[in-house]
């Protein structure tokens, strides 16, 4: 009974929404919004057909790529900024530059230096999402449990068991943090560099379809999209419980207490 | 015998002196002059150095590369022409107007979704299902609808705004002491007086956060729309710049773009430390 209440209560609003939909538009004639039937019909025929291999595989493969590379750059330099103060204090300006500046804006600098290919997209999308994963994770090491630090010293644990033993696993709910914020700028930036100059990919596509007036193909390619982020933070989401299970049970228990 | 030299001059450098001196040495070492400023400022001057002597020695490719001279006197140039301040206006425009929709609507929808057990459980999956959505996806759509007019850039600012906006004030209003939410109860407050008194103090600080963040997307997002959109403003002028082969200048419009996003942030901290100034700030930040 409990589950199926709490199956009502999460399907409830987006079946109505999805209904709604559905009803008010199936006999629009509006050019911009076309019958959710039409671009289902092509989510499924498009998206999940040809589309799939030809366009959302190559976005992935991008997106994983400069995740992946920012993940290990920014935890290595976050890990190092973190644990030297004097480090820290030397680039904190220059760091809070480089985060500020909105990611998008260096495509057109990338482009000069990188050309239109592959390189350009992963740079690009390692530029950007890089900074939130070294801020947090530099946070995190940072803000370890003096207590625990000291524990680790006067047992004279230090260099590599230090670092796996103490030091990541302490920040790695900020690093998490980091992560999770990163992954979002990072398919951001995976459509934007698509954008501008590219032969394939999800972004490429969806304008693609805007600039020849393929409405229904549009609406469906930004379906797409959306589905595509929801079903990476849900990954995200599960990796994330599995890690930091010790961490929220701990959490948990010190609410309760 | 060959393994030896290597090991010791390896070890002091990596872990014992390092790692010895990072605790200690906050208090002593600081006392010698070398303080947080300093250094900071020392880093900014190595960064602009290196900006200057790697394209000269031609570790840097120049061409794509200018020298921190040449940025500099571009960015001198670009404030010396009045349609730049224009289009600084423009971007100003759209992120202050998309950020003031986003944050209102955000709140006040977040104070009655989170007031509310029944809201809360039903909007839940729908909110978590469209959030992650990237606001990137609406670009076809604002482009079709409003062309280059403000309102394509004021649909991606909002979008992405709000969200940010919504879920902190939700972690906030949730965040409320049940004993004074029964407490004014009790005393027959009325919604209005609850939200007031009771749960707008506790969400502040959420609020707060939210605002920072909000108003660090929605720069990111209006200067965006305007590079990839074509609206007017630094965006669009650095798109142009790019084309036309100005690569210097496009160096300093993304230094521009870069000190904006700063100005955003102090200003932002700044307002939080000053509206948060009655507050015991013994709370986390909830990282979204």
């Amino acid at each position: 009974m409990a589950f199926l209440r709490r199956a009502g209560f999460a399907l409830g609003l987006p079946i109505v929404l999805f209904t709604l939909w559905w009803v008010t538009s199936a006999s629009s004639t509006d050019f911009y919004f076309p019958p959710l039937s039409r671009i289902v019909d092509s989510l499924v025929e498009e998206w999940f057909g040809p589309r799939l291999a030809d366009d959302v595989l190559p976005s992935l493969i991008r997106l994983t790529a400069g995740y992946l590379i920012a993940a290990l750059v920014g935890i290595t330099l976050g890990v190092l900024i973190g644990t030297y103060k004097r480090l820290r204090d030397l680039l904190e300006p220059v760091l809070e530059f480089f985060r500020a500046i909105p990611p998008p804006v260096v495509v057109p600098i990338l482009m000069l230096i990188f050309g239109i290919e592959n390189t350009m997209k992963i740079v690009v999308i390692t530029f950007g999402c890089m900074w939130p994963i070294l801020l947090n994770t530099a946070e995190g090491v940072r803000a370890v449990d003096s207590v625990l630090s000291d524990t680790a010293k006067t047992y004279r644990i230090s260099g590599a068991a230090r670092l796996r033993n103490l030091i990541l696993p302490a920040a790695s709910p900020q690093i998490f943090a980091g992560l999770r914020q990163g992954l979002s700028v990072a398919i951001i930036l995976m459509v934007i560099s698509e954008l501008f100059a590219a032969s394939d990919g999800l972004g490429f596509a969806i304008v693609q379809a805007q600039r020849s007036f393929a409405i229904p193909e549009m609406w469906a390619g930004m379906l797409m999209l959306g589905l595509l982020g929801f079903l990476l933070s849900l990954l995200f989401r599960l990796v994330e419980n599995r890690w930091l299970a010790w961490y929220h049970g701990l959490r948990r228990a010190q609410r309760a207490g | 015998m060959s393994n030896s030299p290597p090991v010791t001059v390896y070890e002091p450098a990596a872990d014992n002196a390092d790692a010895g001196v990072a605790p200690q040495s906050t208090r002593p070492r600081r006392s010698l002059g070398a303080s947080p400023v300093v250094l900071g400022a020392i880093g900014l001057l190595a960064l602009v150095a290196l900006f200057e002597i790697l394209p000269r020695i031609g570790v840097l490719n120049r061409r794509f590369f200018p020298t921190s001279t040449e940025i500099g006197s571009a960015l001198i140039d670009q404030v010396q022409q009045s349609e730049f301040w224009v289009a600084l206006l423009d971007t100003l425009q759209g992120w202050a107007l998309g950020l003031a929709i986003a944050a209102v609507a955000g709140v006040v929808l977040g104070i009655i979704i989170g007031s509310s057990q029944l809201l809360r459980d039903i909007t839940a999956s729908t909110i978590e299902f469209v959030r992650p959505i990237p606001s990137v996806a609406l670009i076809p759509l604002a482009v079709l609808l409003f062309g280059t007019s403000i309102e394509s850039k004021l649909l991606l600012v909002v979008y992405a705004a709000f969200f940010q906006m919504l879920i902190q004030v939700l972690y906030g209003v949730q965040d409320v002491d049940p004993v004074a939410q029964d407490t004014a109860r009790a005393y027959r407050f009325s919604f209005v007086a609850r939200v007031r008194y009771v749960t707008w103090p506790t969400a502040l600080p959420y609020v707060m956060t939210g605002l920072r963040l909000s108003a660090a997307v929605a720069l990111i997002l209006a200067v965006t729309a305007e590079l990839v959109i074509g609206n007017p403003g630094i965006g669009n002028r650095l798109a142009v710049a790019q084309s036309s082969g100005a690569i210097a200048a496009t160096y300093a419009l993304v230094v521009v773009a870069g000190l904006l996003g700063v100005i955003v942030n102090l200003v932002f901290r700044f307002i939080e430390r000053r509206a948060l100034s009655w507050h015991p700030s013994q709370r986390g930040e909830v990282a979204v």
